[in-house]
Parts: C-alpha cells; structure tokens; sequence
C-alpha cells in the first residue's frame, strides 16, 4: 500500500480508536484452550488441596490401606486404575501423589526461573566481567552430574520435605534457563527500541523492567512450563534412590518409577499417573504459549 | 557465451525490431494471499497484470513497498508460500510458467530464469567459497562439463561482471568480498547457464551509492554481452532513468501505467507517476533563509573526536578518526556519507551510546562521558532522537501513547491526564489522530511509525535532535510527506539536528550546512549551496556523481561524462 495515501486515508477515515476487544483480558476470554487449561489446572489445584475427598470416589479413599494378596492387578470396579505391586489403589495413590508433586514441580521450577532471570540478565544486560563469571558458574552446573550432586547436597542437608526437595532440583535446573534468559537478553539489549530508550535518558532499572525483560521473557517461559514436567520425574530419580521424599510418602514420580520395570505385565501401573502427569504438562505449556500469545500485542 | 549449451538459443534482435516475440510474456497475472487461514478476508497483491519482454530489454517494474512488484515476479519462479493463489498466464518462450509443476519449475529456475536477491551477502553461502558455490551452480544445471571446463567457465564468468583477478577470486570467501563484489558473484552464478530472463529484485538497494553504480554499470554492459533480458525490480526512479528500457509503474498490485522510459519521466500519463516522481528528491533546492547565530554557544560541539573499537583478533579499527564538527542552535546540519564511513558512530557519540576513545564531545554544555551518570542523563533530556528503523526503535509492547508518553513521565513527572493531554498534543503535531495513542507500533505503517519517532524524540522540547537515516527505510512518497512534516516542526521548535543521511538529496532539502564523512574522517564540510554544487573535495564529487538522477537523458549525458573521465 502506498504509505502517503494510506497514512491520509487512515487518519481520516473510520479508524479514530482502537478496535474494540483487544484487551488482555478480552483475548484470552475468547479462547476456549484458555479456559480448558485454567479448568484443569484448578481441578489439580483441588486434588492438591482435598485429596481424601477426590480419593473416596471410587470407595477407596486411603492410599496407605494395601493388601499385598491383590498385587499389580489391571483396573475392576473395586479398583478403578488397578491396583499396584504392594496392592495398594493406583487411583487412591494418584490423587494423594498430586500434592507432592505439583508442589516439587512448580516450586522448584519457579525457583530456577527467578534465579535464572536474575542472573541471566545481570550477565546478559551488563556483559563485560559478570558475564564471563556466570556463564563459566552455568558451565560448572551443567558440566556436573546431576545425581551426584544432588546425593551430595540432600545428604548433607538432611531433611527430606517437598521445599527441600524442591531446592536441590532448582539448584540443578536453573543453569539452562540462565543461559536462555542470556542469549535473549543479549539479543534484545541490541535492539534499536533499547538504545532509543538509553539515548531518552531512562534509568538501567527501568530499562531491564519494561524494555528488555517484556522482550526477552517469551523463550525462557516456554521452557519453565516444560520444565515442570521434567522436574517431577526427576523429583522420582531421587525418590527412588532413597534421596527424595522419604517413603511413606506418596508421589506420581514415585509410582512412575516404581512401575516401570512391570510395564508389560502391569501397564496400568504406569499409564493412570502418566495420564496425570502428561494432562499437567500440557496444560501449564498450553497455558503458557497462549499467555505468551496474548501478552504480546502483535499476537492479539 | 561460449561454453555453455543454453537449452533454448536466444536470439539476439535488438528490442526495437517489432516483429520479434516476447521472451517473457505475461498476462492477467493475479496474485491473491490468504490471511489468516480464511478466517479474514484474502487480499489481491497482484491485479491483472500484463507484460512483455522483449529479448535483451530491461524492463523495470517500479513501485513502493507493497505495490506487488516483487510478488508478481516471485509468482513467476514459484517462490511464493502455499497461502498464495496465481492465476493468469506467464508465457517463457512457448511454456507456461504458471501451469509448470514443481520438477518442471526447477529445471526452468536457474536455467532459464534466473533471480538476483536484494541483499548479496545474506543469499551466498558464508562457508564456500565462490568458485566453488559457481561450481556447485554449473554441475547442478550443466551436467556435460569436466571439472576443468566448470573451471573456465566460472572465470568467464566472472571477468563477465568485471570482477579483478577471476582466477584469484575463486579461491575467496563470501565474506572476503565487498557487498557490490558479493553482488557481482551473484550475477555471475545467475547467468551461468545463459538464462533468457534475468530477475533482478532491488539489486542496488542494499549497497552504497558509488557502490551501486558499479553494479548498474556492470548490468548496462552486460545487455552487449549476453542476450538475457532484465525484469528489474526497483523502487529507485534514478535507477529506473540509468539502466530501463521500459518501464511498468506499479500500485495496488495493479499496473498503472507502462511506457518507454523516455516518455515516461519526460510526459508521465498517470497521475501517480507523477507524485512519485515529484517525491523523488533531487538536488538543487532553492536558497532558504537560515537564522542561525554563530555566536550562540554550539549545541553541539565535537572536537578531535576518536573512536576505535577492538575488532576480532585484537585488531583496532578507527570508526571516527579526529572529526571536529559543531551544529549551532537552529541549524540542521546533514551529516553525509556512505555505510562504514563512521557517521553513525559520530551520532551515537553524541547520545552517549558509542564509547569515545578520546576528543570531546560536548552535546548542550554537557561533555559526553565525564561527570556523573545523573549529569549525563540529564543532558540526554535535552537530546531528542530518530532512528533509521521505526519498526525497531519503538519498544513493541508499548501503545504509542505508551512510547511518547516515556519521556515525559519519567523526566517531566507528567502523570494521568496531563499526560494524555500533552501526547495526544504531540500525536496531532505530527499530523496522526490523537486517538491513536491506544494502538501499537505493528499497527502502523512506516510512516506513521516514523512520525510517532519523531513525536517522541520532540516530547521534551529538545535543544539537539539527531536524526540517524530517518527516512532510508521508507517510500519516496511517505519520504517526502515526512521530510515535510520535519522541515515544519524544525522551524517550529527551532532545535538544533544533526542529519545523518547517506541521500545527499534529502540532505539538500533540508540542511543548512553539509558535512561529508568518509572513512571516518570529515572530508569536507560548508554551506549546503557550496558542498553540493560546488563540491571541493574529490570523495564529494564522486558521491555526487554516483547518485543517479531521475531523468533518463541527464542521467545518460552523467554517464558518459563519468566513463569518459574514468577512462
């Protein structure tokens, strides 16, 4: 289109205001997968937070009642998902796992991710010396195996709750995002709106608040919502290993491990708190592509 | 040509003879895209267009961005995404373009048709070198030659595009090359099968003037030296006036008018020819009064400025290299010259943006780089700025009421209404509708995004305005309207600018003195009259004989008075 007559035509034309609904709100209301997630995600919320309630559905409302006698049997109408090795209700186990692992899920993941945006901005914004140091610090995290290091830190700290949990896992996850948050930053810090924004005399803070880190943000999201995921099954390496939460304590992480050397035999085992995990994941991804979409005004 | 078996012998008539037939003929070529996967309505970038080409002519297509010029020609080599839908007929020789299916297109591609890219760096691969990517080019599309006669040819044919040393060059990487030397290699590997239609797409726009004239040079000697006929895709009318034979003016995806090029830039048909041709700036605008006091203290003032930057390997290149320069209160200064010649860096010098290795700078009596971070960004109040790129130098989660209002919330304290009350001011001072404060920068064309830049760049009353390529991104015609707007608002506000341009006839339009940079050094500088018509300096006289003029006949008579010097 012809600019100088397109810019006339506009002005006086029927465009005086923005179009109606564009708001962040009025977009996401308007998408259905919007509020899908938000309704999985707040049933989750709920099972976290009543489990016993969501457990006696199917008339087994305590994950701890077991008979060994009906071991890793396939889902009846007394046991809806089946029963596992110990004889214990999968769907039972499935609900009271919901809490442990949403809560070493998110919380470690939201750890590392403001770790990660602290430090990949310091070292992506200012460059020069903080630079050099952190990245050689993500290198030194990445380069360590991760059990080890984790054996070495849970021994040492004793205490085996989900917040302790949680801490080793973001200690061990946020080198990743660190370096996305980096090579964003330092991508975004080039832009021209960036040194318009230094040449108009604005202060770094507010600069790194409302120029860069808006711009930056979208790569690192993306990969925190994934890595909820991976941190819940990494959460049943350490639980298995005898490092993570301590048994009686009950974890979809927990009976994904323990189920999977029984997959041909028993594959229910597997697959009911697979199902949970996956719907999880998916929903936070989801959720967070369209919240990404949306708060970008070129995407609404 | 020798080697090479073309697959069809083009013939060698000159374009006047009538009686021969089109190699390229097109008709009712229509290209419609769907937005949105049908969700909104599809939009036509090409309207029935029809053309001929007539062996060895250069046919320009000329239009501003999105007029469909370079669509209708991308439709021809089928380069177009899926969302696209062409209709219409492309006759090359006997064949149809548009009914070939995708085997049969990429035998043609190359072959017979073959394409020149815009940006010459970007479309050669960084990791070969070019004999072999002219090599690689000849084996795909002339299976017959032994390594030896592949050899040969690729020589040929770089000596056809006037590269020095072509036995050496081979050997080169793309980045050991000049862009206009990277465009001649894309030259040569486009005719290295003897294609009967070459499509150059805006193959001068990314290069420099002196640069470009190289490259248009090369093209005009080429019609004696192959048969192949030229669709040149150019937005530039002085292009258009040096190399065209005929012309197709674009709009709207529709062609408005078509004729030889004589007539075209001496009696234009339609009437958007001839804006366009009136926005194309030119050099030689009348005397304008200037009320500038030389005893003012400078807003400006750059003296025996240096600026080095440490490149790969340690090595130390001078951007700036001793450049004393003042702009006095009210007075634009145009600060002229070609990419690489350091008058970028001299700008960002002066925003604080490029660190000085040593000299000063002093922008409204504040030396750049001493004194303490308060001190400076309380001088940068009193700066205002415009970037090349508008699509770039707005932050594009902001409304535009958002980006204006920056300054002035945060320097001003201006808060709530007062503050809308002051953008919505500086939005009708650059001629937008207030209400537009609500959108975002993507929603706006280049223009209008450039005039939401300078509103800004103006929201604090500035003392210094530096203006870095305001206008290189945008059409001749949005050009003109905000050089316009610019002029109004400078002698309104009577700050002072420096104009950082590499179009010394937008620089004449609008400075009062001229400074002409070349690396790094400040070549010559004086009143506007003086630098661009009576230019001291040999470095000036050649950027000014570079610039092709819009009119075929001075540009043919600049030509040959070039040529004869050189030789």
């Amino acid at each position: 289109m012809s600019e100088a007559t397109a810019s006339v035509e506009d002005a006086t034309a029927e465009h005086t205001g923005p179009p109606p609904g564009r708001g962040v709100w009025q977009t996401l209301r308007r998408r259905p997968l919007f509020w899908a997630c938000v309704v999985v995600l707040t049933l989750l919320g709920l099972v976290a937070a009543v489990p016993s309630w969501f457990a006696g559905w199917f008339g087994q409302p305590d994950p701890r009642v077991c008979d060994l006698s009906s071991s890793a049997q396939a889902p009846s109408a007394e046991h809806v998902f089946g029963t596992d090795l110990q004889g214990c209700d999968v769907w039972a186990n499935v609900i009271f796992g919901t809490r442990n692992s949403l809560s070493v899920g998110l919380l470690s993941t939201a750890v590392a991710l403001a770790v990660a945006l602290v430090v990949g901005t310091l070292a992506g914004y200012r460059g020069g010396w903080a630079d050099r140091l952190i990245s050689r610090l993500t290198d030194v995290f990445l380069g360590f195996p991760f059990l080890l290091g984790a054996v070495v830190v849970l021994t040492s700290v004793g205490s085996r709750s989900p917040v302790s949990v949680s801490m080793v896992l973001a200690l061990f996850s946020w080198p990743t995002m660190a370096r996305l948050v980096r090579s964003s930053v330092r991508s975004v810090r080039g832009a021209e709106y960036v040194d318009a924004a230094r040449a108009m005399g604005l202060s770094t803070a507010r600069i790194v608040r409302r120029y860069v880190l808006p711009n930056a943000i979208g790569p690192v999201l993306a990969v925190a919502t994934i890595s909820v995921g991976s941190v819940i099954v990494a959460e049943s390496t350490l639980t298995f290993l005898g490092l993570g939460l301590r048994a009686p304590s009950i974890s979809w992480g927990l009976q994904l491990s323990s189920a999977q050397s029984y997959f041909q035999t028993a594959p229910h085992m597997l697959v009911f708190p697979s199902i949970f995990l996956t719907v999880t994941v998916l929903a936070m991804i989801t959720l967070g592509d369209i919240l990404r979409d949306t708060l970008d005004p070129r995407g609404r | 040509m020798t080697t090479t078996p073309a697959s069809t012998p083009p013939t060698n008539d000159p374009p006047t003879s009538g009686s021969t037939a089109p190699v390229l003929a097109v008709r009712d070529l229509t290209v419609t895209f769907q937005v949105d996967s049908g969700r909104a309505p599809d939009v036509a970038a090409v309207r029935g267009l029809s053309y001929d080409l007539m062996p060895g002519e250069v046919l320009a297509l000329v239009g501003e961005s999105g007029s469909g010029k370079s669509v209708s020609s991308m439709a021809l080599l089928g380069l177009l995404p899926p969302t696209a839908t062409v209709t219409g007929t492309a006759h090359l020789g006997q064949d149809d373009l548009l009914a070939m299916g995708r085997a049969e297109l990429s035998q043609v591609r190359g072959r017979r048709l073959a394409m020149i890219f815009q940006d010459p760096s970007g479309a050669l691969d960084p990791v070969f070198t070019i004999g072999f990517q002219l090599g690689e080019m000849l084996r795909r599309h002339v299976p017959g030659l032994s390594r030896a006669e592949r050899r040969e040819r690729a020589t040929e044919l770089l000596r056809m595009v006037d590269l020095p040393d072509p036995e050496q060059r081979l050997r080169f990487y793309p980045h050991q090359l000049s862009g206009g030397q990277c465009q001649r290699v894309m030259i040569a590997m486009a005719l290295a099968c003897d294609p009967e239609v070459l499509v150059a797409d805006e193959p001068t726009t990314a290069l420099d003037v002196t640069v470009q004239q190289e490259i248009l040079d090369v093209l005009r000697r080429l019609r004696g030296r192959t048969s192949a006929a030229i669709v040149l895709i150019t937005h530039d009318m002085g292009v258009v006036a040096d190399l065209a034979d005929r012309v197709v003016v674009m709009r709207h995806g529709e062609a408005v008018e078509q004729a030889p090029v004589a007539q075209l830039f001496a009696e234009p048909a339609a009437a958007y020819t001839r804006t366009l041709l009136a926005a194309v700036p030119r050099i030689g605008a009348p005397e304008r009064p200037s009320g500038v006091d030389a005893r003012d203290r400078p807003a400006l003032n750059v003296e025996d400025l240096v600026v080095e930057y440490r490149g790969r390997r340690g090595r130390t290149v001078r951007a700036v290299d001793g450049v004393n320069l003042t702009v006095q209160p009210g007075e634009i200064l145009g600060l002229v010259g070609e990419s690489g010649s350091g008058k970028s860096t001299l700008g960002r010098c002066a925003l604080g943006l490029a660190p000085l290795t040593s000299g000063v700078v002093e922008v409204v009596g504040t030396r750049v780089g001493i004194g303490s971070r308060a001190a400076a960004r309380a001088a940068r109040q009193r700066v205002g700025v415009v970037f090349q790129n508008p699509a770039a130098s707005m932050n594009p989660r902001y409304t535009v009421g958002q980006s204006i209002g920056e300054p002035l919330a945060v320097h001003a304290g201006l808060r709530g209404p007062a503050l809308r009350a002051r953008v919505a001011e500086l939005l009708e001072s650059v001629e937008l509708p207030a209400a537009w404060a609500e959108r975002y920068p993507h929603e706006l064309s280049g223009g209008q995004r450039q005039r939401v830049a300078i509103a800004r760049a103006i929201a604090l009353d500035p003392e210094l305005l530096i203006a870095d390529e305001p206008t290189s991104a945008l059409d001749v015609s949005v050009q003109a309207t905000v050089l316009d707007l610019f002029r109004e608002i400078q002698q309104r506000l009577r700050f002072a600018c420096l104009f950082i341009s590499h179009d010394l006839a937008v620089v004449d339009e609008l400075a009062d003195r001229v400074a002409v940079m070349h690396q790094g050094r400040l070549v010559e500088v004086g009143a506007r009259h003086q630098v661009l018509q009576n230019p001291q300096d040999d470095y000036t006289r050649r950027l000014l004989a570079a610039a092709p003029v819009p009119d075929p006949a001075d540009q043919a008579r600049r030509r040959e008075e070039r040529l004869r010097e050189a030789s």
